[in-house]
């Protein structure tokens, strides 16, 4: 009757069946990408680095997992109780017969709406060029006095506390105490700003906050903070949250640095080591001029001593001597010059006188008459008297004549 | 209140530098420049212990809403 069946059903293996309906599961869209909001529960993490948990809301229950490699970005601690948004697949996990969520990622609840208010927050204040690099200040190379907006009791005031004290020392820092997570803090940071900046003699200001979930990062997203720290008289360094947060803060600050004690060693650039080496040089610059001083003293000293020698009477002594040697020498090659001179003019007198010769004149016909008596020579007929006796001088020998008339003729030759 | 060691070091470097110029461009007799050597000598040393000795100076601003006490005993409250 209701037991008998005229044909023999198909009989699965449960295998069979899991894979069914795995492979039913796994071509559905829907399953394959899904985010699903519910409260953690039955968490364990396990030592291979996966971890366990279910999600339930008031009326239902899913068994999740999250193998290591996606647990290792989470960036929360997931606890019991707290409510988050998990993204995954579906499938169905065979050795205990249960649907399971494979997360893949996951974030606290709320994140989303944060994220989109951020997202909007920030494209707005971009578009007002609040982040313009034309914006950002120059920072004080050598600040003399620096001021914290940060909590009073946080690890980020001592981070920044003791990197400032062993970079430079020198410095005075006004902590301008705020909370800097929940409710209270964007008016306290705000008011913190602006307390700091009307300190006349601050350099910069520096705005920190330690690591923390976006959640508590949340105040630095805020947009009269963005809006204080844009207005700021003084330039403004933010500090906020690790390396891979970033806020508004970060943004419209003049130098986003990724942690507090980064913040305070970008504000201080000149370290008391810098200080010391220049002191050092300065110093040897001291020396180096003093000795240079002497060296100058004592060449003016041996410039002076060499002078000293050369006007000794003794010098005198010697200069006079040459100067004697030399006024000798002088008087020397004038006389040998004026002999010289003498022998050329006696020359040129014995050459003038070789022209006079009378000699040469005989040769030409002319003859020489004198007075046979006195020697003297006769020249004019005046000079004759009748039967003078008288000396006539031809080229080759003299002949003696007697004046016959001394008047007689035109011709006196004969 | 003591001048703070910022303004220290930076006005005896200043006088140290200035000295230094003072050596190198003018002649100067002897036993004046050894004078301002000595004094370099000593502004040098002055520089370099209050570098060695300096302390971070922390002014605590009162806080707006609640307030905290800060960390440290030395905080300089004169605000």
């Amino acid at each position: 009757m209701d037991d008998f069946l005229p044909f023999t059903p198909v009989v699965m293996t449960i295998t069979a069946l899991t894979n069914y309906l795995r492979k039913m599961l796994e071509s559905d869209e829907i399953l394959q990408d899904v985010w699903v909001k519910g409260e953690i529960s039955n968490f364990s993490p396990s030592r291979s680095g996966h971890i366990y948990f279910t999600l339930k809301d008031n009326e239902s229950q899913l068994r999740a997992v999250m193998w290591k490699q996606s647990a290792l970005r989470l960036r929360f601690d997931p606890q019991d109780g707290q409510a988050v948004e998990a993204h995954g697949y579906i499938s169905f996990y065979a050795s205990n017969g249960q649907l399971q969520l494979y997360v893949d990622s996951m974030r606290p609840a709320g994140e989303g709406t944060l994220f989109q208010e951020f997202s909007r927050l920030k494209a707005r204040l971009e578009g007002e060029g609040l982040f313009d690099q034309a914006r950002k200040r120059e920072l004080p190379s050598f600040p003399r006095h620096i001021g914290v907006v940060t909590s009073p009791s946080g690890a980020a005031l001592q981070d920044i506390l003791n990197t400032l004290g062993r970079r430079l020392p020198l410095l005075r820092v006004s902590l301008a105490p705020t909370a800097v997570q929940g409710a209270e803090a964007p008016a306290g940071i705000v008011k913190a700003l602006n307390q700091l900046n009307q300190i006349a003699d601050l350099d910069l200001i520096i705005v920190a906050r330690g690591g923390g979930s976006i959640e508590d990062l949340w105040a630095f997203n805020d947009e009269n903070v963005a809006r204080t720290i844009a207005a700021s008289r003084l330039p403004v360094i933010a500090g906020v949250g690790h390396e891979t947060d970033f806020t508004i803060a970060d943004f419209v600050a003049d130098l986003r640095a990724p942690t507090p004690t980064a913040a305070a060693e970008l504000a201080t650039p000149i370290t008391r080591l810098d200080l010391l080496a220049n002191l050092q040089a300065t110093t040897q610059n001291l020396d180096l001029v003093l000795s240079e001083k002497v060296r100058s003293l004592s060449a003016d000293l041996q410039i002076a001593s060499l002078e000293l020698k050369r006007n000794s009477p003794m010098q005198r002594v010697y200069n006079n001597i040459q100067r004697h040697d030399d006024l000798r020498e002088r008087l020397d090659r004038a006389v040998q010059a004026q002999l010289k001179a003498k022998e050329l003019a006696v020359a040129a007198l014995g050459a003038r006188l070789a022209a006079l010769n009378p000699t040469a004149v005989l040769s030409r016909g002319f003859a020489i008459v004198s007075s046979a008596s006195t020697g003297k020579i006769i020249s004019k007929t005046t000079q004759t008297l009748a039967g003078q006796s008288i000396l006539i001088r031809f080229q080759d020998g003299t002949s003696s004549a007697i004046v016959q008339d001394p008047s007689g003729g035109t011709h006196a030759n004969q | 209140m003591p001048t703070n060691d910022t303004q220290n070091f930076e006005k005896s470097f200043s006088q140290l530098q200035q000295l230094i110029q003072k050596l190198e461009n003018s002649e100067l007799p002897l036993d004046e420049a050894l004078q301002l050597y000595e004094e370099g000598k000593r502004l040098s040393a002055l520089c370099s212990s209050i570098l060695e000795n300096a302390q971070l100076r922390l002014t605590q601003l009162s806080e707006a809403s609640t307030t905290q006490e800060g960390a440290d005993e030395d905080d300089e409250l004169d605000f």
